[in-house]
């Protein structure tokens, strides 16, 4: 399973990027995208997904 | 009427660089001895070094030097219920709002075109539009490229203290000697209110919880900043039913921890930008209001009045932004750092500082001297220099200042629409002037029309461009002895 962002509602603050523990989330032409085999949902990791609790618009980062 | 000795308004265009050297190397007295006497008698001179260019850390300062922003830290740690960054208008000036965000490398460009533009620059910030300090890896290559290429450029940040211990060490490493800490609050029962959630120490934080936790990091990383004599401002937003009375334990709590200035900001609701209280309805304070409680807090921290709530891209003087002058597409791809405007700009402050201060100590004697009870609200139409030097037509907004038998102080600002677009003047406009200089006994500026003019005396406000030029302070000496005082010896003989 992997996270994914909704790009239409993205502020584009970049937050995730650097929680990411995986290395999965990178800037594409103008939008940040998860990439799906490299995301672990932060299992072992972490207690919650870090993208996720660092997002700061509601539903934008979420499961795919 | 006396003419400037020199006149800023020429400083301000950035077509004449010759009249601009020509005006520094003319005349007057060696710069670096006639500026110092701008030092307040009751100011260390090591505190004064480090602010007399600043113009968020010294009043005096930010009727000459100009500060800069670039928006490279767009990540933040926390969610405050007055933020929204999603909504820019290019119009507006608020924090978190920018119109592009840079990288670092686009930063140090647009740094060097405006130190090339605007000779006022003093001081480059980071303010956001997150935080500067969650977003640490791109401030600090920011601030280490610009500081290779303009050593004697000013570095601060802005931040809401979260991830500040962290990087107090760094900051001090890299000269940053000015750093903004936004406090809302001391009790984390208050903070609740005002923090949704808070991201700490991989994991999200809500209530009383993440509060708390903020609290803590704030009051420490403030203690980290006093002990390096890191020099630091406190910004409080106030939020009535929420804050309000609570920033007086705020002022308190910070003076006891070394904060030099604490800045009171009202709080900027409106539903349109799309942050929590806009949507909720929670009101902000008016101007009287904020007044009211600045005037309570005198005697704790030190209070900063002048602050414009600017944008996290502002650039140019507090109150006169010029961030769209300089937008990436204006900004080449290489560019070369030219010091020598500044250096001249810096030449003429020097003297025109000197004298400023001369004219204000004496028109602050006239008005102790005039033996009068009463005090004077008086707001001034300026475009820096410390003089009465905009028309009244042309503001977006007036400075306030307060003569009373205590002296002549700054209290605020008002911001207004401009009134005058392209010859004449909109009525509709004229009303929401009126209505946001309420309180006001009389407006000094350059010059005004009949028409305003009439209709402000109809509203109670008296408006004259008697004083036009003059110094701010000695105009307001020359006003308020001839409401108040004695009457001229030549009278009485």
């Amino acid at each position: 399973m992997a996270f994914k962002i909704i790009a239409s509602q993205c502020t584009q603050c970049g937050a995730c990027v650097f929680e990411c523990p995986s290395g999965a989330i990178k800037f594409e032409g103008e939008i940040y995208v998860i990439d799906p085999d490299k995301c672990t949902e932060c299992k072992e990791a972490f207690d919650t997904q870090q993208c996720a609790s660092v997002c700061p618009v509601p539903k934008t980062c979420v499961p795919d | 009427m006396p003419e400037p000795m020199i006149s800023l308004e020429s400083l301000t265009s950035t077509t004449s660089f010759d009249q601009l050297l020509a005006t520094a190397k003319s005349g007057g007295c060696a710069s670096s001895s006639c500026g110092s006497s701008a030092k307040p008698n009751d100011m260390d001179s090591a505190i004064w070094e480090k602010i007399k260019d600043h113009p968020c850390f010294s009043e005096e300062a930010h009727h000459y030097f100009a500060r800069m922003h670039v928006a490279v830290a767009p990540a933040c740690n926390i969610q405050c219920n007055y933020c929204n960054r999603k909504y820019d208008c290019a119009n507006e000036s608020r924090p978190g709002v920018v119109s592009e965000k840079l990288t670092p490398e686009q930063a140090l460009r647009k740094v060097m075109v405006v130190a090339n533009e605007v000779p006022q620059l003093s001081v480059l910030g980071i303010a956001g539009p997150g935080d500067a300090c969650y977003d640490w890896k791109r401030t600090k290559a920011t601030f280490e490229q610009v500081a290779r290429e303009i050593p004697d450029i000013k570095l601060c940040v802005s931040t809401n203290g979260l991830a500040l211990p962290d990087h107090v060490a760094e900051l001090a490493d890299m000269n940053v000697d000015h750093v903004t800490i936004t406090i809302n609050m001391v009790d984390p029962g208050v903070g609740a209110r005002i923090y949704p959630w808070i991201f700490y120490d991989h994991r999200r934080y809500t209530g009383i919880e993440a509060a708390r936790i903020l609290h803590e990091r704030q009051m420490l990383g403030l203690e980290m900043l006093t002990a390096r004599g890191i020099l630091t401002k406190i910004n409080s937003v106030m939020i009535p039913g929420v804050n309000d009375e609570h920033l007086i334990e705020v002022n308190k709590w910070v003076k006891e921890r070394g904060a030099f200035l604490h800045n009171v900001m009202p709080l900027i609701s409106d539903p349109a930008h799309g942050a929590y209280y806009g949507l909720t309805g929670q009101r902000g304070p008016n101007a009287m209001e904020l007044k009211a409680l600045q005037d309570r807090l005198e005697g704790g921290a030190k209070l900063m009045r002048h602050c414009r709530q600017c944008r996290a891209d502002a650039v140019g003087l507090l109150g006169a932004d010029r961030g769209q002058e300089f937008t990436l597409d204006q900004i080449p791809g290489e560019v070369v750092y030219d010091a020598s405007k500044r250096e001249a700009y810096r030449e003429v402050v020097a003297r025109e500082r000197g004298d400023h201060v001369a004219a204000k100590s004496a028109a602050t004697e006239m008005v102790k001297a005039a033996g009068s009870g009463n005090s004077l609200l008086v707001a001034v139409a300026t475009k820096g220099g410390g003089r009465v030097n905009e028309h009244f037509g042309h503001s977006k907004e007036f400075q306030i200042y307060e003569a009373s038998p205590g002296g002549i102080s700054f209290v605020g600002h008002r911001k207004v629409e401009q009134y005058c677009r392209g010859g004449w003047g909109e009525d509709a406009t004229l009303d929401d002037v009126i209505a946001a200089l309420e309180g006001i006994d009389i407006v000094l500026c350059a010059k005004i029309g009949e028409c305003p003019k009439d209709q402000l005396t109809g509203a109670g406000i008296r408006a004259t461009d008697a004083y036009g030029y003059d110094y701010i302070e000695t105009a307001i000496s020359a006003l308020y002895t001839a409401e108040f005082g004695v009457e001229p010896l030549a009278a009485m003989a």
